[in-house]
């Protein structure tokens, strides 16, 4: 039997361009539940002109940013980094892209006067809507866990995104917008790869999907990884939730 | 008369008058009238506001800015009144429509009439062309409240367009010569209209950009900007290598900042006037660049240095900005926090104090909090976790409060979660520290204000 891995490498994709709406905070969560549990954390900044080398990350994050910025990462994205992206996602391996780096994904993101290039690697087109979908969000997918695969968060975002037949969404919207305000599907999910408008610090509203993302990417199971005490985490996701209007009708007592 | 101007002309004459009536009764019912009684002139009469400003005989001088309005407006409003002049200001904050109608409702006749107010970043394009304002200030855009304003793009872009139409009717401008894309605004502007400010003292320099930071490339030609020195957030001593775009050079400066923990400062400034030496009751280097545009801001309308001066160094702290008060024997100071770059210029004050810190964070998520708390994890309160004694997290959305200070490095058994913003501060008392430090988000400033004024603790504004 190998030996189990000990160290999470996590390449992030544009840190200072891509991360509006306090995307640190996921990134942080995951390293401090790596630290708690004795699993090396290493930070792989990837910035516009920098490579992405295949070999050297077990996890990529891509996050939200301006227009005016995405247009730089989705110029940036093109060849090499698409590629290599491209087969990570067909391979279904874990990633998660939040807002503008989902949308970056996909074809492409258009809209009057927008025009956004994408790197094909989803089956998913954005056009830029008239108003923004802006507000408290739940959805449910079904990675099970404690929440029974509930996921609550805030979206915020102009972009309509509408996945074709290739790829499937992360999960169904409960209460808020989702991937285009009607469709009632939210993100997409191939593998261990994942896509959501629920921006910012998604994970420490949702522990449990960090703690999955960090077991997907060591090749671990969720139950191999050390129990930490979550009852902050659990109680931030339970006011989350009911901020969404999805109460969290069996939470245990904290 | 035809009838219809006959009831036009009742209706501005009732306007005021009834507006005046719903503020009394409010009062009387013990409510702070900062808002409602303006949104009834607004209903009665939608042209209230340039009709009243109109007739301030000193004209209307406006604020506005993400962080630092309130406390600019407050120092203005102390030089300005110390210079005799009689000021209609809306000095608790209130800064859209109703709350400026508000303040104009008290506004006096006359030459010494003026309208000071400070008005919320994303009501300004549509306010300050009703207000016809002899100069405006601009301190500074910083991400805030991205579910309310939009990106930060889209505010600047609105800003320059109203900017440009003021200016055209003779608007002066007071602007942040450190702040790119304020500089970038002024600029577009003539620059017989244009007054520069900025903080030259670079020995507070921070080591890098913030991790908060937002103007880090160039308006003109989009490459990075380069910074000699880093002030602010994003405020500081910038550059585009590539297209020579510059920091413009301020003509009202801080050219040595003193500052004393979180209290308090010393400031020494440069102005046509000569070098002043002020000392101020409110810390911090975001202070020093308020204290510098409100002086700037005072100058253009005529207000000698001097009287500036003694105005300044006489101000009291305004309305939950580093208020201090007394609570179990132990001094509490409010600090209002609501974006990343506003507080971690607290963090930064907080991390000048010597002692370990007891610290109660009231996170709300109201509509003028924003109901999106993720800027939270943008503010680098890992900067003060190892000096944290205690933290008691409230408000709406405490448990995330709490999450937050313990990823930022504090440990578990010194993190509370008590809901009630009262009930945790009479928590937060029972530490051994002797001062302790609130810091709330907006909704929650108002409601843990008026219960320590209904208390006694505190005066009740207005």
């Amino acid at each position: 039997m190998l030996p189990k891995p000990t160290e999470l490498r996590v390449a992030v994709l544009y840190p200072t361009l891509l991360n509006i709406y306090a995307d640190r905070g996921n990134i942080d969560f995951l390293r401090r539940r790596c630290e708690w549990r004795g699993i090396g954390y290493t930070l792989v900044p990837v910035g516009v002109g920098d490579s992405l080398e295949a070999g050297t990350f077990d996890f990529v994050y891509i996050g939200g940013g301006q227009d005016r910025d995405q247009v730089r990462c989705g110029e940036d994205l093109q060849g090499h980094k698409a590629e290599l992206l491209g087969d990570w996602i067909g391979q279904g391996k874990p990633l998660l892209a939040v807002c503008g780096g989902y949308q970056l994904l996909g074809e492409a993101y258009t809209g009057p006067d927008l025009s956004i290039p994408g790197i094909g690697a989803i089956d998913a087109r954005t056009t830029q809507g008239d108003r923004r979908l802006i507000g408290p969000i739940a959805i449910r997918t079904n990675l099970g866990g404690p929440t029974d695969g509930v996921l609550a968060g805030f979206e915020n975002h102009a972009g309509r995104t509408v996945l074709g037949g290739k790829t499937p969404p992360l999960g169904t919207v409960l209460t808020g917008h989702g991937n285009d305000g009607s469709s009632g599907q939210e993100g997409f999910r191939h593998g261990a790869s994942l896509g959501t408008y629920l921006h910012g610090p998604l994970l420490p509203k949702n522990w449990w999907l960090a703690d999955w993302l960090i077991a997907e990417s060591l090749g671990l199971a969720v139950a191999e990884l050390a129990q930490l005490d979550d009852s902050l985490e659990r109680a931030a996701h339970r006011v989350a939730r009911s901020v969404a209007g999805a109460e969290w009708a069996d939470a245990p007592a904290f | 008369m035809p009838r219809n101007a006959s009831l036009i002309s009742v209706r501005k004459w009732l306007a005021p008058t009834a507006a005046r009536a719903v503020g009394l009764l409010l009062r009387g019912l013990g409510r702070a009238g900062t808002t409602v009684p303006g949104r009834v002139l607004l209903a009665i009469d939608p042209s209230a506001l340039s009709r009243i400003s109109s007739r301030l005989g000193a004209g209307t001088i406006l604020v506005s800015a993400t962080n630092g309005k309130t406390t600019t407006a407050s120092l203005a409003e102390a030089a300005l009144s110390q210079a005799g002049l009689s000021v209609a200001h809306n000095s608790a904050g209130a800064n859209m429509a109703g709350g400026i109608a508000s303040a104009l409702l008290h506004a006096k006749h006359g030459s010494d009439a003026i309208g000071l107010l400070e008005i919320d970043e994303f009501w300004l394009p549509e306010l300050a062309p009703q207000l016809k304002p002899r100069a405006v200030l601009l301190g500074n855009l910083f991400r805030d409240q991205l579910d309310r304003y939009g990106e930060l793009d889209e505010v600047l872009d609105r800003w320059i367009d109203a900017a440009i139409k003021l200016g055209a009717d003779g608007t002066e401008f007071v602007l942040c010569a450190d702040d790119p894309g304020i500089a970038w605004l002024g600029l577009q502007l003539p620059t017989s209209l244009v007054t520069w400010f900025g903080v030259e003292d670079t020995s507070l320099a921070l080591k890098q950009l913030p991790h908060a930071a937002d103007a880090t490339s160039c308006r003109r030609c989009g490459s990075p900007l380069v910074y000699s020195a880093v002030l602010l957030g994003h405020l500081g001593h910038w550059s585009c290598t590539s297209c020579g775009l510059t920091r413009p050079t301020p003509t009202f400066t801080v050219s040595e900042v003193t500052l004393h923990g979180a209290r308090s400062s010393s400031l020494k400034i440069l102005a046509p006037s000569g070098t002043h030496s002020i000392e101020l009751g409110v810390p911090g280097v975001y202070n020093a660049y308020n204290a510098i545009g409100a002086w700037a801001l005072v100058t253009t309308v005529g207000v000698e240095a001097t009287v500036v001066a003694s105005a300044f160094t006489a101000a009291q702290a305004s309305f939950g900005r580093a208020e201090t008060f007394t609570v179990s024997d132990r001094e509490a100071t409010l600090f209002l926090v609501k974006n990343p770059t506003g507080a971690n210029e607290v963090i930064r004050a907080l991390s000048a104090e010597t002692g370990r810190l007891a610290i109660q964070f009231v996170l709300n998520d109201g509509v003028a909090d924003g109901r999106d708390v993720s800027w939270i994890w943008d503010a680098d309160f890992e900067d003060i976790a190892s000096q944290v004694d205690t933290v008691v997290c409230s408000g709406t959305r405490a448990p995330e409060a709490a999450l937050r200070f313990r990823y930022a490095g504090v440990p578990a058994d010194r993190i509370s979660v008590i809901g009630d913003p009262r009930l945790g501060l009479t928590q937060l008392a029972t530490t051994r520290q002797s001062s302790l430090w609130i810091l709330p988000t907006y909704t929650a400033m108002l409601d843990l204000r008026s219960t320590l004024a209904d208390e006694g603790l505190v005066e009740r504004v207005i």
